[in-house]
């Protein structure tokens, strides 16, 4: 079917060689997730059941929900490698609000998510204003964030939540887990957001022409602030969703959380250097992510060798893409 | 003196997806010709560079050069064996580096492991000498001015045994003086018996420093004619391929109230600027690149800080500390460099045209789409943007077509201020008359424009009155009884004080 609709656009001429580029793109990210599903469901008799898949999607919810803000900065031409130390932050930070200062958990929520807009801000300050790449700026928070986390917790663990707080992470409406509908809504926004509302057009405007953006009168710096707020936003619900789950704050939490959601816009085909991608293609990349590590659990593959696996699959869809909308784009 | 061919094509045809690049074409370069090559954008020129440079392959026909026939090459063969080069419009210089390691660049001069310094220094300055140039080998490339950076491409190109040199658009960055040094330069390589193919929009340079041209257009050669013995009118309408009409519009404007006033504007580039625009009015601005036309265009549009002076715009004085501000003050601009300051070329025609005015065709954050369907429906009507539809993504447009992408986006935010830098550079000659036409509408239905240009014919038939800028200053106003060409480059080109 691929190769039949490619060749439809192709012969309708060259105008349409991006779009079949695009549309190949989200092709073979979802065939890939589909073939992983087919395997799985092979090799493991327990992979296709409901609760196995209901447990994917909760294992991947918060990662699904950063990557959305992830998706935002990436496709703005940035990068944001604070969000791992930030969902440290947010856990000890809620934990240390509700068991030490005594606030109800709602209260605690939303001053913690107060805090990462803060955060959000802090980082786009210093690529705005004191022009520090974005890559090293929030390289630089990320070792602050990590370091004022474990500065706060001394180390130890915090625990001992009120119950209604089980509830975000470990909660259902109907059959949904709490998590995985938090994640979708998110999901439905960043759609939206990205496809509907003047700021999503401006955020691939950045990324495409920085320049050009704003010569056409657009308030970049404006545009930065909310992107890198509404990131490190995003990482706050997850990370909140995380210390639910958890049942304890833990500064160690979320070490190399970054990178794997960078690997997950970009297994979803968004361009590392902006401008380019769709959110279905990050859904799709993040499945990916919670199909491959949930089904080799059930086959019983070591840890070890699953990262080896991400890896390769990683290198593999990139590569891909690559190949296929490189030859498109030699062929005009 | 009957001359030799260098290269012949034959029968040469190259096919994209839905696009038929080149059609057959047959054509002999002579040795020791200079052949220009002129066509609209889409024409086949780039195939057809590309093509004898080994670059890409052609469906069909055959090259024959110095008597052997092929089908293809490589670039590699092409510059190492055929003596084939080509300078682009964009250069492929190492700026870090200096003149002499860009010139031997892949094919550098070794003592041993160690790389002969002294001796490819040597050779690069002969080679600049042989030029007519004396450029110290040891400087390096981003030192040097553009008209000089040209000549490294070249004497790269001549440090291989050149047979056949392509000059793709030469004349572009150039002042008018760099360009007489370049057309000398052309004729002492011709005597050389270098073949020359020669690529330019500037049909009066083809005309004046071509033996022959050829017409290309949708992939065919209509024809090749001797220069003396054609004319500019003739060539375009064979380019266009119908009979254009009046090449620019007849302007009569009364100038209505001022919109834009300027004192003693200063800033880091330019100095004591002072200028009024009126509704109704093309107020053309006129200098040699450098010479501050451009920075004025950035300060009036918030993007060099402005150190002294005050800018009044209606009526109210303002201060203009970024593009979005100035926006607000309805003042909009067309920026030079439509590639790199223009188009948002990943992005479709629907996302550019609407860019600026998004936020406006919003309610409760979401953008209304019928509302932006139809406004693209209008701008696509009226600028005539030639397009497979709205959601084609403006990168695959034609020059032509992405400059009028670009002024949609400007029109569509209804600025009554309007700037425009080099609005028809790199457009095609059918372009280029609808844009004349688009600008003396605006004009007309009361916007004031500011015209910035380096094609003097165009300033001279469409601005109301001529700002000559140099070095920084405004050395005169010229008003449109007046303009002739050689009075503005006087002003423009006169040294120092």
């Amino acid at each position: 079917m691929v190769e039949k609709e490619s060749q439809e656009t192709m012969n309708k001429g060259k105008f349409n060689l991006s779009v079949t580029a695009s549309s190949l793109r989200s092709y073979a990210i979802s065939l890939v997730f589909l073939l992983l599903m087919v395997v799985f469901s092979l090799a493991s008799p327990v992979f296709f059941r409901a609760e196995n898949l209901f447990n994917v999607t909760r294992q991947v919810a918060m990662l699904g929900i950063s990557a959305v803000g992830m998706t935002f900065v990436i496709l703005a031409g940035g990068i944001d490698l604070s969000v791992g130390s930030l969902l440290s932050l947010v856990s000890v930070v809620c934990a240390k609000l509700m068991v030490e200062v005594g606030l109800c958990p709602t209260l605690a929520v939303t001053l913690t998510l107060v805090m990462c807009c803060g955060v959000g801000i802090l980082n786009a300050f210093f690529i705005n204003e004191i022009n520090i790449p974005p890559l090293i700026t929030t390289l630089g928070t990320m070792t602050i964030l990590r370091g004022t986390s474990y500065v706060l917790s001394t180390g130890r663990h915090v625990w001992g939540f009120p119950d209604s707080f089980r509830f975000i992470g470990q909660g259902y409406l109907g059959p949904f887990p709490v998590p995985v509908i938090i994640m979708a809504l998110i999901f439905l926004f960043g759609w939206i957001y990205l496809g509907r509302t003047p700021f999503g057009r401006w955020t691939y405007g950045i990324g495409n022409n920085e320049e050009a953006t704003r010569l056409s009168g657009i308030n970049i710096k404006k545009m930065k602030y909310l992107l890198y707020m509404l990131s490190s936003l995003m990482t706050g619900i997850a990370g909140i969703i995380l210390l639910s789950r958890m049942s304890s704050g833990q500064p160690k939490v979320g070490t190399g959380y970054e990178l794997e959601v960078v690997t997950a816009v970009v297994l979803g085909g968004v361009s590392i250097f902006g401008g380019e991608g769709k959110l279905l293609g990050v859904l799709f990349g993040v499945l990916i992510i919670g199909v491959l590590e949930n089904g080799m659990i059930l086959l019983n593959v070591s840890d070890y060798y699953q990262q080896i696996i991400l890896g390769f699959v990683l290198l593999a869809a990139v590569g891909f893409d690559n190949k296929v909308s490189g030859r498109l784009k030699r062929n005009q | 003196m009957a001359q030799q061919s260098y290269i012949s094509l034959k029968n040469i045809s190259k096919q994209y997806p839905g696009v038929q690049a080149l059609a057959g074409v047959d054509l002999d370069f002579l040795e020791g010709e200079v052949h220009a090559i002129v066509g609209e954008n889409g024409a086949g020129k780039s195939t057809l560079i590309k093509i004898i440079t080994g670059a890409i392959q052609a469906d069909s026909g055959t090259l024959e050069i110095a008597g052997s026939t092929f089908t293809s090459y490589s670039p590699h063969d092409a510059l190492f064996d055929l003596g084939i080069a080509a300078i682009y419009q964009e250069f492929n210089l190492v700026t870090s580096l200096t003149i002499a390691d860009n010139i031997y660049l892949g094919k550098e001069i070794q003592q041993g492991p160690l790389l002969d310094y002294h001796q490819m220094n040597q050779a690069s300055q002969e080679i600049l000498a042989r030029l007519g140039f004396s450029l110290d080998p040891g400087a390096v490339i981003s030192d040097l001015s553009v008209a000089e950076q040209q000549i490294v491409e070249i004497a790269k190109a001549l440090s291989h045994d050149v047979r056949l040199l392509i000059m793709d658009e030469p004349t572009a960055p150039l002042t008018p003086a760099e360009v007489s040094r370049l057309f000398e330069l052309i004729a002492a390589l011709k005597k050389e018996g270098v073949t020359i193919i020669y690529i330019s929009h500037r049909l009066e340079e083809a005309l004046s420093i071509a033996d022959r041209i050829t017409v290309l257009r949708d992939g065919h050669l209509i024809q090749t004619l001797r220069a003396e013995e054609t004319n500019r009118r003739e060539l375009i309408s064979l380019m266009v391929g119908r009979k254009l009409g009046q090449e620019y519009p007849h302007r009569d404007n009364d100038h209505g109230e001022v919109l834009l006033e300027v004192n003693e504007l200063t800033t880091s580039r330019v100095k004591d600027i002072s200028f009024a625009l009126h509704t109704g009015e093309i107020l053309g601005i006129a200098g040699l690149v450098g010479s501050g036309r451009t920075e004025i265009a950035r300060a009036l549009f918030g993007i060099d800080p402005v150190l002294s002076g005050e800018v009044i715009v209606h009526g109210k004085k303002a201060s203009i500390c970024s593009p979005s501000e100035a926006m607000k003050l309805n003042i909009g601009l067309v920026p030079e460099d439509r590639k790199r300051s223009g188009i948002l070329g990943k992005m479709s025609l629907r996302d550019n045209i609407t860019f600026s005015i998004a936020s406006r065709l919003a309610s409760w954050f979401l953008i209304d789409r019928q509302v932006e369907d139809r406004i693209i429906g209008e701008y696509m009507d009226k600028l005539s943007i030639k397009a497979s539809g709205k959601d084609q993504l403006v990168q695959y447009l034609s020059g032509g077509n992405q400059q009028k992408v670009v002024l949609s986006k400007l029109l569509a935010s209804d600025c009554d201020i309007l700037i425009f830098d080099e609005p028809t550079r790199g457009v095609d000659v059918g372009a280029k008359q609808e844009i004349y036409y688009l600008l003396d509408e605006l004009a007309r239905s009361g916007k004031g424009i500011l015209m910035i240009s380096s094609d003097l014919p165009e300033l001279v038939s469409m601005a109301d009155r001529i700002m000559v800028m140099n070095t920084g200053k405004i050395r005169g106003f010229i008003e449109k009884a007046e303009a002739r060409q050689d009075l503005i480059l006087d002003l423009a080109s006169h040294e120092g004080r």
